[in-house]
Protein backbone atom coordinates (compact mmCIF):
# COMPACT_ATOMS: atom_id res chain seq x y z
CA UNK A 1 0.00 0.00 0.00
CA UNK A 2 2.77 2.56 1.21
CA UNK A 3 4.40 1.49 -2.14
CA UNK A 4 1.92 2.19 -4.06
CA UNK A 5 1.08 5.66 -3.06
CA UNK A 6 4.97 6.45 -2.87
CA UNK A 7 5.23 5.58 -6.65
CA UNK A 8 2.14 8.01 -6.74
CA UNK A 9 3.67 11.04 -5.68
CA UNK A 10 6.72 10.07 -7.65
CA UNK A 11 4.42 10.31 -10.64
CA UNK A 12 3.02 13.33 -9.81
CA UNK A 13 6.64 14.78 -8.84
CA UNK A 14 7.41 13.32 -12.39
CA UNK A 15 4.33 14.87 -14.19
CA UNK A 16 4.45 18.32 -12.82
CA UNK A 17 8.39 19.19 -12.92
CA UNK A 18 9.04 17.11 -16.02
CA UNK A 19 6.69 15.69 -18.12
CA UNK A 20 3.88 17.46 -18.18
CA UNK A 21 5.53 20.96 -17.16
CA UNK A 22 2.68 23.62 -17.25
CA UNK A 23 5.32 26.27 -18.53
CA UNK A 24 7.13 23.81 -21.42
CA UNK A 25 4.68 21.34 -22.34
CA UNK A 26 1.01 22.61 -21.35
CA UNK A 27 2.20 25.99 -22.25
CA UNK A 28 -0.56 27.40 -20.03
CA UNK A 29 0.07 30.78 -18.08
CA UNK A 30 2.22 32.26 -20.74
CA UNK A 31 0.97 36.05 -20.59
CA UNK A 32 2.64 35.99 -16.96
CA UNK A 33 5.29 33.62 -17.96
CA UNK A 34 5.98 36.00 -20.99
CA UNK A 35 5.72 39.36 -19.55
CA UNK A 36 7.31 39.56 -16.23
CA UNK A 37 10.01 37.22 -16.59
CA UNK A 38 12.41 40.42 -17.20
CA UNK A 39 13.87 39.79 -14.10
CA UNK A 40 14.94 37.06 -11.86
CA UNK A 41 13.24 39.14 -8.45
CA UNK A 42 9.83 39.39 -10.55
CA UNK A 43 9.99 36.00 -11.68
CA UNK A 44 10.12 34.54 -8.25
CA UNK A 45 7.52 36.68 -6.99
CA UNK A 46 5.05 35.50 -9.29
CA UNK A 47 5.93 32.12 -9.01
CA UNK A 48 5.90 31.95 -5.37
CA UNK A 49 2.48 33.93 -5.90
CA UNK A 50 1.25 31.13 -8.16
CA UNK A 51 2.64 28.31 -6.35
CA UNK A 52 0.71 29.52 -3.13
CA UNK A 53 -2.50 29.99 -4.64
CA UNK A 54 -2.19 26.63 -6.58
CA UNK A 55 -1.43 24.53 -3.47
CA UNK A 56 -4.18 26.29 -1.64
CA UNK A 57 -6.65 26.26 -3.94
CA UNK A 58 -6.18 22.50 -5.35
CA UNK A 59 -6.54 21.76 -1.27
CA UNK A 60 -9.70 23.85 -1.32
CA UNK A 61 -11.50 22.17 -4.25
CA UNK A 62 -10.31 18.76 -3.25
CA UNK A 63 -11.86 19.56 0.35
CA UNK A 64 -14.91 20.76 -1.26
CA UNK A 65 -15.32 18.20 -3.97
CA UNK A 66 -18.18 15.84 -2.94
CA UNK A 67 -20.79 19.06 -2.15
CA UNK A 68 -19.99 21.24 -5.55
CA UNK A 69 -22.84 20.76 -7.60
CA UNK A 70 -21.37 19.55 -11.31
CA UNK A 71 -23.33 22.16 -12.86
CA UNK A 72 -21.97 24.89 -11.40
CA UNK A 73 -18.37 24.05 -10.40
CA UNK A 74 -16.43 26.09 -12.87
CA UNK A 75 -17.91 29.28 -11.16
CA UNK A 76 -16.79 28.14 -7.64
CA UNK A 77 -13.74 27.08 -8.70
CA UNK A 78 -13.06 30.77 -9.93
CA UNK A 79 -14.36 32.04 -6.86
CA UNK A 80 -12.04 29.93 -4.67
CA UNK A 81 -8.74 30.58 -7.02
CA UNK A 82 -10.02 34.18 -6.89
CA UNK A 83 -10.41 34.40 -2.96
CA UNK A 84 -6.88 33.45 -2.58
CA UNK A 85 -5.52 35.46 -5.48
CA UNK A 86 -7.09 38.42 -3.62
CA UNK A 87 -5.11 36.95 -0.04
CA UNK A 88 -1.71 36.97 -2.05
CA UNK A 89 -2.03 40.18 -3.36
CA UNK A 90 -3.03 41.77 -0.44
CA UNK A 91 -0.24 40.11 1.82
CA UNK A 92 1.95 41.27 -1.40
CA UNK A 93 0.74 44.95 -0.82
CA UNK A 94 1.53 44.96 3.05
CA UNK A 95 4.60 43.28 3.16
CA UNK A 96 6.66 43.50 -0.29
CA UNK A 97 5.65 46.38 -1.77
CA UNK A 98 7.91 47.57 -4.78
CA UNK A 99 7.40 43.69 -6.00
CA UNK A 100 3.37 44.62 -5.75
CA UNK A 101 4.19 47.29 -7.59
CA UNK A 102 6.38 45.97 -10.49
CA UNK A 103 4.34 43.53 -10.44
CA UNK A 104 1.15 45.48 -11.46
CA UNK A 105 -1.85 43.58 -13.28
CA UNK A 106 -0.08 40.50 -13.75
CA UNK A 107 -1.15 39.58 -9.90
CA UNK A 108 -4.56 39.76 -10.22
CA UNK A 109 -3.98 37.57 -13.33
CA UNK A 110 -3.64 34.72 -11.69
CA UNK A 111 -7.29 34.16 -10.71
CA UNK A 112 -7.47 34.01 -15.16
CA UNK A 113 -3.94 31.74 -15.28
CA UNK A 114 -4.99 28.83 -16.98
CA UNK A 115 -2.63 26.41 -14.71
CA UNK A 116 -4.46 26.97 -11.99
CA UNK A 117 -8.57 26.33 -13.17
CA UNK A 118 -6.88 23.41 -15.21
CA UNK A 119 -5.50 21.52 -12.23
CA UNK A 120 -8.69 21.93 -9.92
CA UNK A 121 -10.42 20.79 -12.79
CA UNK A 122 -8.51 18.01 -14.34
CA UNK A 123 -6.90 17.05 -10.96
CA UNK A 124 -8.00 18.27 -7.89
CA UNK A 125 -11.95 17.96 -8.41
CA UNK A 126 -11.28 14.09 -8.14
CA UNK A 127 -8.75 13.13 -6.14
CA UNK A 128 -8.68 13.64 -1.91
CA UNK A 129 -7.03 16.37 -0.39
CA UNK A 130 -3.17 15.08 0.10
CA UNK A 131 -2.57 13.87 -3.54
CA UNK A 132 -4.22 17.18 -4.45
CA UNK A 133 -2.31 19.68 -2.65
CA UNK A 134 1.23 17.74 -3.27
CA UNK A 135 0.05 17.84 -7.82
CA UNK A 136 -0.65 21.86 -7.03
CA UNK A 137 2.91 21.78 -4.94
CA UNK A 138 4.66 20.07 -7.86
CA UNK A 139 2.77 22.00 -10.69
CA UNK A 140 3.88 25.34 -8.64
CA UNK A 141 7.27 24.58 -8.43
CA UNK A 142 7.18 23.43 -12.04
CA UNK A 143 6.04 26.72 -13.21
CA UNK A 144 8.07 28.93 -11.27
CA UNK A 145 11.14 26.78 -12.38
CA UNK A 146 10.10 27.76 -15.89
CA UNK A 147 9.42 31.18 -15.13
CA UNK A 148 13.65 31.10 -12.91
CA UNK A 149 14.99 29.68 -15.50
CA UNK A 150 13.69 32.45 -18.52
CA UNK A 151 14.19 35.58 -15.49
CA UNK A 152 17.66 34.44 -15.53
CA UNK A 153 18.03 34.31 -19.04
CA UNK A 154 16.60 37.57 -19.76
CA UNK A 155 18.43 39.05 -16.99
CA UNK A 156 21.80 37.97 -18.09
CA UNK A 157 21.26 39.09 -21.71
CA UNK A 158 18.97 42.46 -20.61
CA UNK A 159 21.48 43.81 -17.88
CA UNK A 160 24.17 41.68 -17.51
CA UNK A 161 23.14 41.14 -13.55
CA UNK A 162 21.29 38.77 -11.20
CA UNK A 163 18.76 39.01 -8.26
CA UNK A 164 18.94 43.01 -9.53
CA UNK A 165 16.22 44.54 -6.67
CA UNK A 166 16.24 41.00 -4.67
CA UNK A 167 15.61 43.32 -1.87
CA UNK A 168 12.26 43.97 -2.96
CA UNK A 169 10.95 40.60 -2.03
CA UNK A 170 12.86 39.60 0.32
CA UNK A 171 13.56 42.59 2.95
CA UNK A 172 16.82 44.58 3.02
CA UNK A 173 19.56 42.10 3.21
CA UNK A 174 18.78 40.66 -0.03
CA UNK A 175 20.42 43.91 -1.62
CA UNK A 176 23.53 42.30 -1.16
CA UNK A 177 22.16 39.86 -3.45
CA UNK A 178 22.95 41.24 -6.47
CA UNK A 179 25.86 39.98 -8.91
CA UNK A 180 27.20 41.80 -12.30
CA UNK A 181 27.81 39.10 -13.88
CA UNK A 182 29.38 41.42 -16.84
CA UNK A 183 28.87 45.01 -17.59
CA UNK A 184 27.84 46.58 -20.84
CA UNK A 185 27.09 50.34 -22.08
CA UNK A 186 24.57 49.89 -23.84
CA UNK A 187 21.61 47.37 -22.73
CA UNK A 188 20.42 44.56 -24.95
CA UNK A 189 16.52 45.78 -25.02
CA UNK A 190 15.28 42.44 -27.10
CA UNK A 191 16.13 40.42 -24.01
CA UNK A 192 14.13 42.72 -21.52
CA UNK A 193 11.02 43.15 -24.06
CA UNK A 194 8.19 40.51 -25.12
CA UNK A 195 10.06 39.45 -28.26
CA UNK A 196 13.09 38.26 -26.27
CA UNK A 197 10.68 36.11 -24.33
CA UNK A 198 9.42 34.39 -26.64
CA UNK A 199 12.92 33.48 -27.90
CA UNK A 200 14.38 32.46 -24.86
CA UNK A 201 10.65 30.17 -24.25
CA UNK A 202 10.91 28.73 -28.12
CA UNK A 203 14.97 27.68 -27.05
CA UNK A 204 13.76 26.45 -23.56
CA UNK A 205 11.02 24.60 -25.34
CA UNK A 206 13.33 23.16 -27.95
CA UNK A 207 16.14 22.32 -25.36
CA UNK A 208 13.57 20.10 -23.67
CA UNK A 209 12.54 18.64 -26.51
CA UNK A 210 16.22 17.50 -27.52
CA UNK A 211 17.03 16.04 -23.55
CA UNK A 212 13.55 13.91 -24.06
CA UNK A 213 14.80 12.59 -27.39
CA UNK A 214 18.22 11.90 -26.13
CA UNK A 215 16.99 9.96 -23.13
CA UNK A 216 14.34 8.36 -25.23
CA UNK A 217 17.28 7.14 -27.61
CA UNK A 218 19.34 6.05 -24.77
CA UNK A 219 17.09 3.61 -23.47
CA UNK A 220 16.73 -0.11 -24.47
CA UNK A 221 13.96 -0.47 -27.44
CA UNK A 222 11.41 -2.72 -26.45
CA UNK A 223 10.93 -5.14 -29.27
CA UNK A 224 7.72 -6.77 -29.72
CA UNK A 225 8.41 -10.34 -30.06
CA UNK A 226 7.16 -11.74 -33.09
CA UNK A 227 6.73 -15.45 -34.14
CA UNK A 228 9.10 -15.51 -37.20
CA UNK A 229 7.78 -18.12 -39.90
CA UNK A 230 9.83 -19.38 -42.68
CA UNK A 231 8.82 -18.54 -45.54
CA UNK A 232 9.51 -20.98 -48.47
CA UNK A 233 9.09 -19.68 -51.69
CA UNK A 234 9.76 -22.38 -53.76
CA UNK A 235 9.63 -20.27 -57.07
CA UNK A 236 12.30 -18.00 -56.15
CA UNK A 237 16.12 -19.48 -57.03
CA UNK B 1 12.52 2.41 -81.43
CA UNK B 2 12.25 3.06 -77.27
CA UNK B 3 10.85 6.22 -75.80
CA UNK B 4 11.75 7.52 -73.25
CA UNK B 5 8.91 8.89 -70.82
CA UNK B 6 9.59 11.34 -68.39
CA UNK B 7 7.70 13.39 -65.87
CA UNK B 8 6.67 16.73 -66.21
CA UNK B 9 8.08 19.53 -65.78
CA UNK B 10 9.73 19.10 -69.44
CA UNK B 11 10.99 22.38 -69.61
CA UNK B 12 13.57 23.29 -67.25
CA UNK B 13 15.03 27.10 -67.14
CA UNK B 14 17.97 25.90 -66.33
CA UNK B 15 19.00 28.32 -63.59
CA UNK B 16 20.16 27.64 -60.41
CA UNK B 17 20.17 29.59 -57.30
CA UNK B 18 23.73 30.68 -56.89
CA UNK B 19 23.55 32.64 -60.53
CA UNK B 20 20.19 34.22 -59.03
CA UNK B 21 21.95 35.41 -56.15
CA UNK B 22 24.98 36.25 -58.16
CA UNK B 23 23.32 38.45 -60.08
CA UNK B 24 21.29 39.98 -57.70
CA UNK B 25 24.45 40.59 -55.60
CA UNK B 26 25.82 42.16 -59.06
CA UNK B 27 22.99 44.99 -58.89
CA UNK B 28 23.75 46.00 -55.31
CA UNK B 29 27.08 47.59 -57.03
CA UNK B 30 26.03 51.01 -58.26
CA UNK B 31 23.67 51.96 -54.36
CA UNK B 32 27.34 50.56 -52.61
CA UNK B 33 29.12 52.62 -54.73
CA UNK B 34 26.98 55.76 -54.15
CA UNK B 35 27.01 54.52 -50.54
CA UNK B 36 30.87 54.53 -50.57
CA UNK B 37 30.85 57.78 -52.63
CA UNK B 38 28.87 60.13 -50.32
CA UNK B 39 29.25 57.86 -46.48
CA UNK B 40 32.94 56.42 -46.46
CA UNK B 41 34.18 52.82 -46.56
CA UNK B 42 31.90 52.16 -42.90
CA UNK B 43 29.17 50.42 -45.15
CA UNK B 44 32.17 48.27 -47.46
CA UNK B 45 33.57 47.33 -43.70
CA UNK B 46 30.30 46.69 -42.23
CA UNK B 47 29.38 44.11 -45.38
CA UNK B 48 32.79 42.15 -45.00
CA UNK B 49 32.18 41.68 -41.40
CA UNK B 50 28.59 40.73 -42.01
CA UNK B 51 29.77 38.26 -44.66
CA UNK B 52 32.55 36.39 -42.63
CA UNK B 53 30.40 36.24 -39.63
CA UNK B 54 26.75 35.01 -42.10
CA UNK B 55 29.37 32.66 -43.38
CA UNK B 56 30.59 30.89 -39.96
CA UNK B 57 27.59 30.61 -38.84
CA UNK B 58 26.23 29.23 -41.62
CA UNK B 59 29.18 26.75 -41.68
CA UNK B 60 28.62 25.88 -38.27
CA UNK B 61 24.35 25.34 -38.39
CA UNK B 62 25.09 23.26 -41.83
CA UNK B 63 27.40 20.71 -40.47
CA UNK B 64 25.33 20.21 -36.95
CA UNK B 65 22.23 19.77 -39.34
CA UNK B 66 24.36 17.14 -41.46
CA UNK B 67 23.65 19.36 -44.76
CA UNK B 68 25.83 19.29 -47.83
CA UNK B 69 28.00 22.36 -47.78
CA UNK B 70 29.20 22.97 -50.87
CA UNK B 71 26.14 23.31 -51.78
CA UNK B 72 24.06 25.38 -49.15
CA UNK B 73 27.47 27.50 -47.59
CA UNK B 74 28.37 28.56 -51.48
CA UNK B 75 24.43 29.09 -53.31
CA UNK B 76 25.15 32.68 -52.22
CA UNK B 77 21.91 33.31 -50.47
CA UNK B 78 24.15 33.75 -47.20
CA UNK B 79 26.27 36.34 -48.62
CA UNK B 80 23.73 38.25 -50.19
CA UNK B 81 21.78 38.05 -46.97
CA UNK B 82 25.05 39.86 -45.34
CA UNK B 83 25.40 42.26 -47.87
CA UNK B 84 21.77 43.60 -47.64
CA UNK B 85 22.34 43.47 -44.19
CA UNK B 86 25.53 45.45 -44.24
CA UNK B 87 24.01 48.31 -46.74
CA UNK B 88 21.53 48.90 -44.03
CA UNK B 89 23.43 49.16 -41.27
CA UNK B 90 24.18 52.68 -40.46
CA UNK B 91 27.96 53.07 -41.59
CA UNK B 92 29.71 53.89 -38.45
CA UNK B 93 28.27 52.14 -36.08
CA UNK B 94 29.93 49.29 -33.73
CA UNK B 95 31.27 46.42 -35.04
CA UNK B 96 29.38 43.44 -32.79
CA UNK B 97 26.36 45.45 -34.31
CA UNK B 98 26.91 43.49 -37.48
CA UNK B 99 27.94 40.48 -35.69
CA UNK B 100 24.89 40.16 -33.69
CA UNK B 101 22.98 41.13 -36.88
CA UNK B 102 24.34 38.39 -39.18
CA UNK B 103 24.57 35.52 -36.54
CA UNK B 104 20.69 36.26 -35.93
CA UNK B 105 19.29 36.59 -39.40
CA UNK B 106 21.52 33.50 -40.60
CA UNK B 107 21.00 31.38 -37.67
CA UNK B 108 17.44 31.87 -36.23
CA UNK B 109 15.53 33.74 -39.30
CA UNK B 110 17.30 31.51 -41.70
CA UNK B 111 18.49 27.89 -40.37
CA UNK B 112 16.11 27.82 -37.59
CA UNK B 113 13.27 27.86 -39.79
CA UNK B 114 14.64 25.06 -42.01
CA UNK B 115 17.20 27.01 -44.08
CA UNK B 116 16.87 28.57 -47.35
CA UNK B 117 13.32 28.62 -48.98
CA UNK B 118 11.72 27.74 -45.20
CA UNK B 119 11.82 31.30 -43.67
CA UNK B 120 8.86 33.20 -43.02
CA UNK B 121 10.76 36.19 -42.69
CA UNK B 122 13.29 38.15 -44.71
CA UNK B 123 16.72 37.27 -42.49
CA UNK B 124 18.44 40.62 -43.08
CA UNK B 125 15.57 42.79 -42.24
CA UNK B 126 14.25 40.66 -39.46
CA UNK B 127 18.17 41.11 -37.76
CA UNK B 128 18.24 44.76 -38.86
CA UNK B 129 14.99 45.06 -36.61
CA UNK B 130 16.15 43.32 -34.07
CA UNK B 131 19.33 45.22 -34.07
CA UNK B 132 16.80 48.67 -34.30
CA UNK B 133 14.78 47.68 -31.18
CA UNK B 134 17.52 46.50 -28.92
CA UNK B 135 20.23 49.31 -29.64
CA UNK B 136 17.86 52.09 -30.74
CA UNK B 137 21.40 54.25 -29.84
CA UNK B 138 23.96 53.00 -32.17
CA UNK B 139 21.49 52.39 -34.86
CA UNK B 140 20.37 55.42 -35.70
CA UNK B 141 23.23 57.30 -35.25
CA UNK B 142 24.13 57.82 -39.24
CA UNK B 143 26.67 60.41 -39.72
CA UNK B 144 25.91 62.90 -42.32
CA UNK B 145 27.45 62.68 -45.95
CA UNK B 146 31.27 62.91 -46.30
CA UNK B 147 30.80 66.84 -47.81
CA UNK B 148 29.66 67.97 -44.02
CA UNK B 149 31.56 66.02 -41.69
CA UNK B 150 34.41 68.28 -40.38
CA UNK B 151 37.35 65.88 -41.05
CA UNK B 152 38.51 63.95 -43.69
CA UNK B 153 36.86 60.26 -43.06
CA UNK B 154 39.15 57.76 -44.83
CA UNK B 155 39.32 54.28 -44.73
CA UNK B 156 41.60 53.95 -41.48
CA UNK B 157 39.18 56.39 -39.93
CA UNK B 158 36.36 54.68 -40.68
CA UNK B 159 38.11 51.23 -39.44
CA UNK B 160 39.17 52.85 -36.11
CA UNK B 161 35.96 54.13 -35.65
CA UNK B 162 34.13 50.90 -36.36
CA UNK B 163 36.11 48.67 -33.72
CA UNK B 164 36.92 51.30 -30.81
CA UNK B 165 34.36 54.16 -31.60
CA UNK B 166 36.89 57.10 -32.03
CA UNK B 167 38.70 58.15 -35.33
CA UNK B 168 42.37 57.90 -34.99
CA UNK B 169 42.21 61.95 -34.01
CA UNK B 170 40.12 61.17 -31.43
CA UNK B 171 36.66 62.04 -32.28
CA UNK B 172 33.63 60.09 -31.64
CA UNK B 173 30.28 59.42 -33.65
CA UNK B 174 28.66 62.08 -31.38
CA UNK B 175 31.24 65.09 -32.63
CA UNK B 176 31.01 64.19 -36.66
CA UNK B 177 27.67 64.53 -36.11
CA UNK B 178 27.57 67.79 -35.19
CA UNK B 179 27.16 70.36 -37.38
CA UNK B 180 29.34 73.91 -37.09
CA UNK B 181 26.69 75.20 -36.00
CA UNK B 182 25.97 73.00 -32.40
CA UNK B 183 23.62 71.03 -33.62
CA UNK B 184 23.67 67.17 -34.97
CA UNK B 185 23.04 66.21 -38.08
CA UNK B 186 20.90 62.86 -38.88
CA UNK B 187 19.67 61.19 -41.89
CA UNK B 188 16.69 63.35 -43.32
CA UNK B 189 14.10 61.16 -42.44
CA UNK B 190 15.39 61.37 -38.96
CA UNK B 191 15.28 64.90 -39.27
CA UNK B 192 12.31 65.11 -40.24
CA UNK B 193 10.95 63.13 -37.74
CA UNK B 194 12.11 64.50 -34.80
CA UNK B 195 11.74 68.43 -35.79
CA UNK B 196 7.88 67.39 -36.76
CA UNK B 197 7.42 65.97 -33.47
CA UNK B 198 8.68 69.31 -32.07
CA UNK B 199 6.12 71.00 -33.92
CA UNK B 200 7.39 72.70 -37.07
CA UNK B 201 6.63 72.33 -40.22
CA UNK B 202 8.13 70.91 -43.51
CA UNK B 203 9.45 74.11 -44.61
CA UNK B 204 10.44 75.68 -41.47
CA UNK B 205 12.83 72.44 -40.98
CA UNK B 206 13.91 72.98 -44.70
CA UNK B 207 15.23 76.49 -43.78
CA UNK B 208 16.51 75.72 -40.31
CA UNK B 209 18.84 73.02 -41.67
CA UNK B 210 19.46 73.09 -45.18
CA UNK B 211 22.03 71.18 -45.03
CA UNK B 212 20.91 67.85 -44.24
CA UNK B 213 18.21 68.11 -47.35
CA UNK B 214 20.93 69.31 -49.65
CA UNK B 215 19.83 71.22 -52.95
CA UNK B 216 17.48 68.69 -54.28
CA UNK B 217 15.66 66.10 -52.24
CA UNK B 218 17.73 64.02 -49.36
CA UNK B 219 21.21 65.27 -49.65
CA UNK B 220 23.35 61.68 -50.51
CA UNK B 221 20.47 59.93 -50.03
CA UNK B 222 18.81 60.52 -53.65
CA UNK B 223 21.85 59.09 -55.15
CA UNK B 224 22.20 55.83 -52.79
CA UNK B 225 18.30 55.16 -53.97
CA UNK B 226 19.04 56.17 -58.14
CA UNK B 227 21.85 53.74 -57.66
CA UNK B 228 19.92 50.96 -56.15
CA UNK B 229 17.21 51.53 -58.59
CA UNK B 230 19.56 51.26 -61.57
CA UNK B 231 20.70 47.95 -59.82
CA UNK B 232 16.91 47.29 -59.65
CA UNK B 233 16.21 48.08 -63.29
CA UNK B 234 19.47 45.70 -64.37
CA UNK B 235 17.62 43.26 -62.55
CA UNK B 236 14.10 43.37 -64.27
CA UNK B 237 15.61 43.99 -67.20
CA UNK B 238 17.73 40.46 -67.18
CA UNK B 239 13.96 39.10 -65.45
CA UNK B 240 15.68 37.95 -62.15
CA UNK B 241 12.48 39.97 -60.21
CA UNK B 242 9.52 40.61 -61.92
CA UNK B 243 8.09 43.87 -62.55
CA UNK B 244 5.13 43.63 -60.22
CA UNK B 245 6.20 44.08 -56.35
CA UNK B 246 8.59 47.50 -57.32
CA UNK B 247 5.81 48.67 -59.50
CA UNK B 248 2.83 48.51 -57.15
CA UNK B 249 5.00 49.11 -53.86
CA UNK B 250 6.29 52.70 -55.76
CA UNK B 251 3.01 53.15 -57.07
CA UNK B 252 0.92 52.71 -53.82
CA UNK B 253 3.87 55.48 -52.21
CA UNK B 254 2.99 57.49 -54.84
CA UNK B 255 -0.44 57.28 -54.23
CA UNK B 256 -1.20 57.21 -50.15
CA UNK B 257 2.15 60.11 -50.27
CA UNK B 258 -0.07 61.93 -52.33
CA UNK B 259 -3.24 61.39 -50.51
CA UNK B 260 -1.33 62.88 -47.32
CA UNK B 261 0.47 65.58 -48.88
CA UNK B 262 -2.61 67.11 -50.36
CA UNK B 263 -4.19 66.85 -47.13
CA UNK B 264 -1.20 68.28 -45.26
CA UNK B 265 1.47 69.48 -46.95
CA UNK B 266 3.21 71.53 -44.19
CA UNK B 267 3.37 67.87 -42.20
CA UNK B 268 3.99 65.13 -44.95
CA UNK B 269 6.62 65.09 -47.07
CA UNK B 270 6.52 64.83 -50.51
CA UNK B 271 6.79 61.99 -52.69
CA UNK B 272 10.00 62.49 -54.39
CA UNK B 273 10.95 62.71 -50.92
CA UNK B 274 9.89 59.49 -49.87
CA UNK B 275 11.23 57.81 -52.85
CA UNK B 276 14.59 59.31 -52.87
CA UNK B 277 15.05 59.05 -48.81
CA UNK B 278 16.06 56.12 -46.63
CA UNK B 279 16.03 52.66 -47.97
CA UNK B 280 12.76 53.15 -50.05
CA UNK B 281 14.65 51.83 -53.28
CA UNK B 282 16.59 49.23 -51.59
CA UNK B 283 12.95 48.03 -49.97
CA UNK B 284 11.07 48.15 -53.55
CA UNK B 285 14.24 46.10 -55.88
CA UNK B 286 15.90 43.81 -53.43
CA UNK B 287 14.13 43.19 -50.38
CA UNK B 288 10.28 42.86 -50.85
CA UNK B 289 11.00 40.93 -54.53
CA UNK B 290 12.97 38.14 -52.30
CA UNK B 291 11.38 34.98 -54.26
CA UNK B 292 10.95 33.09 -50.88
CA UNK B 293 8.71 35.54 -48.24
CA UNK B 294 6.73 37.55 -51.03
CA UNK B 295 3.46 36.33 -52.09
CA UNK B 296 3.67 33.65 -55.28
CA UNK B 297 1.02 35.09 -58.27
CA UNK B 298 1.29 37.92 -60.03
CA UNK B 299 -2.12 39.74 -58.39
CA UNK B 300 -0.95 38.58 -55.06
CA UNK B 301 2.60 39.92 -55.61
CA UNK B 302 0.75 43.42 -56.75
CA UNK B 303 -1.59 43.28 -53.70
CA UNK B 304 1.68 42.65 -51.41
CA UNK B 305 3.68 45.50 -52.67
CA UNK B 306 0.62 47.79 -52.60
CA UNK B 307 0.70 46.83 -48.80
CA UNK B 308 4.03 47.22 -48.40
CA UNK B 309 4.08 50.97 -49.46
CA UNK B 310 0.52 51.72 -47.43
CA UNK B 311 2.27 50.79 -44.33
CA UNK B 312 5.66 52.31 -45.22
CA UNK B 313 3.89 56.06 -45.97
CA UNK B 314 1.54 54.87 -42.88
CA UNK B 315 4.90 54.78 -40.43
CA UNK B 316 6.73 57.37 -42.10
CA UNK B 317 4.15 59.76 -41.37
CA UNK B 318 2.59 58.65 -38.59
CA UNK B 319 4.94 56.40 -36.76
CA UNK B 320 7.67 56.26 -34.39
CA UNK B 321 10.16 55.62 -36.25
CA UNK B 322 12.01 57.66 -38.97
CA UNK B 323 12.13 54.94 -41.82
CA UNK B 324 9.72 51.81 -41.85
CA UNK B 325 11.44 49.62 -44.87
CA UNK B 326 11.84 47.20 -42.10
CA UNK B 327 8.87 46.92 -40.43
CA UNK B 328 6.27 46.94 -43.39
CA UNK B 329 8.40 44.07 -44.84
CA UNK B 330 8.19 41.82 -41.86
CA UNK B 331 4.44 42.94 -41.81
CA UNK B 332 4.09 41.96 -45.16
CA UNK B 333 5.85 38.81 -45.17
CA UNK B 334 3.07 37.53 -42.61
CA UNK B 335 0.67 38.48 -44.63
CA UNK B 336 2.21 36.73 -47.73
CA UNK B 337 0.21 33.53 -46.89
CA UNK B 338 -3.04 35.27 -46.36
CA UNK B 339 -2.90 36.68 -49.80
CA UNK B 340 -1.36 33.73 -51.51
CA UNK B 341 -4.40 31.73 -50.22
CA UNK B 342 -7.15 34.23 -51.60
CA UNK B 343 -5.18 34.90 -54.80
CA UNK B 344 -4.98 31.49 -55.90
CA UNK B 345 -4.79 31.78 -59.77
CA UNK B 346 -7.44 29.60 -61.52
CA UNK B 347 -6.24 26.15 -63.17
CA UNK B 348 -7.41 26.32 -66.81
CA UNK B 349 -10.71 23.92 -67.06
CA UNK B 350 -11.26 24.61 -62.85
CA UNK B 351 -14.29 26.97 -62.65
CA UNK B 352 -13.98 29.88 -59.98
CA UNK B 353 -14.80 28.83 -56.87
CA UNK B 354 -18.41 30.19 -57.02
CA UNK B 355 -19.12 27.69 -60.31
CA UNK B 356 -17.84 25.09 -58.48
CA UNK B 357 -20.06 25.36 -55.93
CA UNK B 358 -22.80 25.45 -58.32
CA UNK B 359 -21.68 22.44 -60.25
CA UNK B 360 -21.50 20.22 -57.03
Amino acid sequence: MTDQTSSEYKELAWQGLWKNNPGLVQLLGLCPLLAVTSTVTNALGLGLATLLVLVSSNATVSFIRLWVPKEIRIPIFVLIIAAFVTCVQLLMNAFTYGLYQSLGIFLPLIVTNCVIIGRAEAYASKNPIKQASFDGLMMGTGFMLVLLILGVIRELLGQGTLFDGADLLLGDWAASLRIEVFHFDSKFLLAILPPGAFFAMGFIIAAKNAIDSKIAARKPKVENKTIERVRVNFDAQ
Amino acid sequence: MAFFIASSPHEHNRSKTSALMRLVIMATIPGIFAQWYFFGWGNLIHIGIAITCALITEFIVLSLRNKPLNKYLLDGSAILTAILLGISIPALAPWWITVIGSIFAILVVKQLYGGLGHNAFNPAMAAYVLLLVSFPVQMTNWQPPLSLLPIDLDFNNALSTIFTGFTLEGYSVEQLRTHIDGFTMATPLDTLKTNLTLGLTLDEIHRAMPMVFGENFALGWEWVNAGFLLGGVFLLIKRAIHWSIPVSFLGSMLIFSFIAYSFNPDLNPPTMFHWLAGGTMLGAFFILTDPVTCATSVKGRLIFGALAGFLVILIRNIGGYPDAIAFSVLLCNMAAPLIDQYTIPRAYGQGTSKNTEELK
